[in-house]
């Protein structure tokens, strides 16, 4: 049986015209680095003379760059970035599951399955045009103020709430693109198998609907870590953002907040490169694909 | 014409559609066990419809198709159960991206077979080299050629020993040097005695394999009957348009 | 025909002048922020130089003010504000104690009650640097060492003392000294001084409750997810009275000490390093040494001798 043609195997040395193409292509390629980079540190130099000789810097920089203030806000700072990451971690795959169960509801098919159709689309509706921050008042206060039996009126725990529902509105919507990107002929193949509707839907469509969401969802996951503090409008618990707005009145400077963002990042930053590591690795990402 | 009951009867199946003219308009075919029939027509004759019809994987307007006795078409009838026992091959194959060659053909047998995952397994190897591709079976479906994919296909039908399978224009996908791997392989199969309903533009393959040719013209099976007839001295006028605007 | 394009090579030096251009363009055009000296970032005590030792009626008089606005004393304040300090979230209705302070103020220094501007700023907008909109800003603001450093304050107004609120009937309704708080959980206003009395003085197990506003921290109460709410006094024992609507049922447990020597106390607020402070804290001077801030006090804050102290 054939398998593709014969290989080819000579022995070739470039002729002198090539080389003297390729030396071509090496000096002009060494000359526009250096015009590059000239151009960058000229522009970046340009740019912090601008701001170093603005008559209000010295107090931006008393203000926003205080290493004192930084010293000493670092610590609470810390501890409230680690309530982040909690509330992040048990929110996130919370929201996940969720968000990928409404997005099932809202492709069941047929007629029978309407209402759980309409309410997911509602679902969908409600939570992504509510702003996150009404919400929390809403459940944060609210529903404790009703004082339920047995529904817990922790903050931590109704702030948590808010941000799922919130978060898996948006997350739904991610899947559900992703479930109706998948080719219908691969569902059609599935079916032709003997696998039903529902094995066809777990088996077939959702690891690959999974799969091609990924660059989307690490942005939710990214913006979720950020939005993780907002519980702490309900008091407990204090965030680092919080903790930041605390030391900042205290000390009459927002160092606290630049520390508070520079916390984010150093966490956001090697977090989502390592999920698009992992991803590209598994065979998530397109072949090529860059995040 | 062979001998019993047919194993797979349509009968006046008629399928539109949505807001189009009827694609199927009546047709009768009667397909006996291990017989091999080769569907020729024009594009848009309804070849790839029947096919999907028969799978269940379309609703027919009217008309009722019955395998091994039983009427299929029957709304009561578990359809997932009757799509069990048919093996459908498509144009595109259809290979599922994320498992690998060895996934793909174990699905079927745990999932729906219900067998334990070793023998599974060893049943896939087995089909797998019967196909010739046994080498290949950690690879992924995108790592390998558009043959390769297409007999993956084949064998990932195969490995649930349908009592029918159907194959959809299979060759129409792939580049002309990789048609014959695939189109031995049929003829493999034929050899072993599997019943198949093959839909197909290549005429001298179908020279070769059929029992019977059936050429769909207006919705209907306008002619059928042994390849050397249809195919060489048909006895309708549109056969012979059909036939001579092909290269073969 | 001729080419009116710039050939290849002189493209990227074109780019770069026009980008020089551009940025020499928007180079600082000089100190052209009002108000501010250039060189700032030095301790207030330079700036009091500006205007120090001259005879009131001198520096001070009302045609000599650097202004925000020229001809108007602009007082900026938060939103929204609560009783006793200013009285249905109206600045510029003359009731409540700050108001009536920051009008007295205004009085000392030259203005007339219409030639007073309230504006809004919330505390950030007060700390930010820059020039900012208001010449003065009066909202409860402690004055402490560690806020010299980024914004200038007048002589203190009012000697502030901290409360415990709680709910008739709650966890701390009977709470007799800090040893009952201990496991209790505790509330306060972010940016507060109250918040640090939880942390410093009073160091219950549980990490306190940080609200937005007092609106929120009184709902918070009032539903039970936290046992007391720690603010100033004055405003604790209004929301006792029962005056309020979100918070029916308020009661006091009482006022803590001043811990260390000096009382704790509001000042009036200014940019750092402004000409009007000087000023501003002789107006303030001028009304406690005349009984103006007594009186006002008496008028707008609760009488707060009965208020028992916790220890």
């Amino acid at each position: 049986m054939s398998d593709g043609p014969t290989a080819v195997s000579d022995d070739w040395t470039p002729s002198a015209r090539e080389l003297e193409r390729a030396a071509y292509r090496r000096r002009r390629a060494r000359r526009s680095l250096l015009v590059a980079a000239a151009s960058t540190a000229g522009v970046t130099t340009l740019l912090a003379w601008a701001l170093v000789s603005a008559p209000g810097w010295p107090r931006v920089r008393d203000s926003f760059l205080s290493w004192d203030a930084a010293r000493r806000s670092l610590p609470d700072v810390a501890v409230g970035l680690w309530l982040n990451l909690r509330m992040f971690a048990v929110v996130a795959v919370a929201m996940l599951l969720l968000g990928l169960a409404v997005a099932v509801a809202r492709q069941l098919p047929g007629p029978v399955f309407w209402p759980v159709r309409a309410l997911a689309t509602a679902y969908v509706d409600l939570f992504r045009g509510m702003p996150l921050l009404v919400l929390l008042y809403l459940v944060g206060f609210g529903v404790a103020g009703l004082r339920l039996q047995g529904v817990p009126a922790s903050a931590t725990v109704l702030g948590g709430v808010a941000l799922t529902l919130s978060y898996s509105a948006y997350v739904a919507e991610v899947f559900r693109a992703g479930i109706e990107s998948v080719h219908p002929a691969q569902r059609a193949a599935g079916r032709a198998l003997g696998l039903t509707s529902g094995q066809t839907l777990r088996l077939v469509v959702l690891p690959q609907a999974v799969r091609r969401v990924v660059p989307p969802l690490l942005n939710d996951l990214a913006s979720l870590i950020k939005d993780s503090g907002l519980v702490s409008v309900l008091g407990i618990p204090l965030d680092a953002v919080r903790y930041a707005q605390i030391w900042s009145a205290q000390l009459a400077n927002f160092t606290p907040y630049v520390v508070a963002g520079a916390l984010f990042m150093l966490v956001t930053i090697p977090l989502t490169r390592l999920t698009d590591a992992l991803a590209r690795r598994r065979g998530y990402l397109p072949q090529g694909a860059h995040l | 014409m062979t001998p019993g009951p047919p194993l797979l009867r349509v009968a006046g199946l008629r399928k539109a559609y949505r807001g189009g003219d009827a694609v199927l308009a009546g047709l009768d075919l009667d397909v006996a066990a291990h017989e091999v029939v080769v569907l020729v027509g024009a594009s848009g004759s309804g070849k790839s419809t029947l096919l999907r019809c028969i799978d269940l994987l379309e609703p027919v307007d009217d008309g009722t198709i019955e395998l091994d006795g039983r009427e299929i078409t029957d709304p009561r009838v578990d359809a997932d159960a009757v799509r069990a026992r048919l093996g459908m091959v498509f144009q595109s194959f259809n290979l599922f991206p994320h498992l690998t060659v060895l996934g793909n053909l174990t699905l079927a047998p745990r999932r729906v077979h219900g067998l334990p995952r070793e023998q599974a397994r060893e049943r896939a190897l087995a089909v797998l080299d019967r196909v010739g591709l046994a080498a290949r079976a950690g690879a992924h479906p995108d790592e390998l050629s558009g043959g390769q994919q297409q007999r993956v296909a084949i064998a990932r039908a195969l490995v649930n020993d349908p009592v029918l399978m159907l194959f959809d224009e299979v060759t129409s996908a792939l580049d002309p040097e990789l048609v014959g791997e695939v189109l031995d392989l049929v003829r493999d199969l034929r050899a072993d005695g599997r019943t198949m309903i093959v839909a197909t533009h290549e005429i001298g393959f179908a020279r070769q394999v059929a029992d019977r040719v059936c050429f769909l013209d207006g919705g209907r099976v306008l002619e059928q009957g042994p390849p050397a007839q249809v195919l060489g001295d048909p006895v309708h006028e549109r056969t012979r348009r059909f036939l001579r605007r092909l290269p073969t | 025909m001729s080419r009116a394009v710039l050939p290849r090579r002189t493209r990227p030096a074109a780019v770069a002048a026009a980008l020089l251009a551009v940025l020499a363009g928007c180079a600082p055009a000089g100190s052209s922020s009002s108000g501010t000296p250039s060189a700032s970032g030095a301790a207030p005590s330079s700036a009091g130089a500006v205007a120090s030792g001259t005879a009131p009626g001198g520096e001070c008089a009302k045609g000599s003010l650097k202004l925000r606005r020229a001809g108007t004393f602009t007082v900026a304040t938060d939103n929204p504000v609560y009783e006793p300090w200013f009285v249905d979230n109206k600045p510029a209705n003359g009731k409540g104690f700050e108001s009536a302070v920051a009008y007295a103020v205004a009085g000392k220094l030259g203005f007339t009650p219409a030639e007073v501007t309230w504006t809004t700023a919330s505390f950030s907008a007060v700390i930010a640097p820059g020039p900012k909109a208001f010449d003065v800003d009066v909202n409860e603001v402690s004055i402490t060492p560690e806020r010299r450093k980024g914004i200038d304050f007048s002589t203190g107004y009012y000697d502030v003392t901290q409360a415990l609120l709680t709910v008739k009937g709650g966890r701390l309704a009977g709470a007799k000294g800090i040893a009952d708080l201990k496991g209790a959980r505790l509330g306060a206003q972010v940016g507060t001084t109250s918040y640090r009395t939880i942390t410093d003085v009073i160091k219950p197990s549980g990490k306190p409750a940080v609200f937005n506003t007092n609106d929120d921290a009184k709902l918070a109460l009032a539903n039970g997810q936290i046992d007391g709410l720690v603010l100033d006094l004055p405003t604790a024992l209004y929301e006792a009275s029962g005056g309020d609507s979100v918070l029916k049922n308020g009661a006091l447990v009482g006022q803590f000490e001043n811990t260390g020597g000096t009382p704790e106390q509001f000042g009036i607020v200014l940019d750092l390093g402004s000409p009007l402070t000087a000023c501003v804290s002789k107006a303030v001077d001028a009304l406690r040494a005349d009984g103006t801030l007594k009186r006002l006090e008496q008028t707008w804050l609760t009488a707060s001798a009965g208020a028992p102290v916790l220890r």
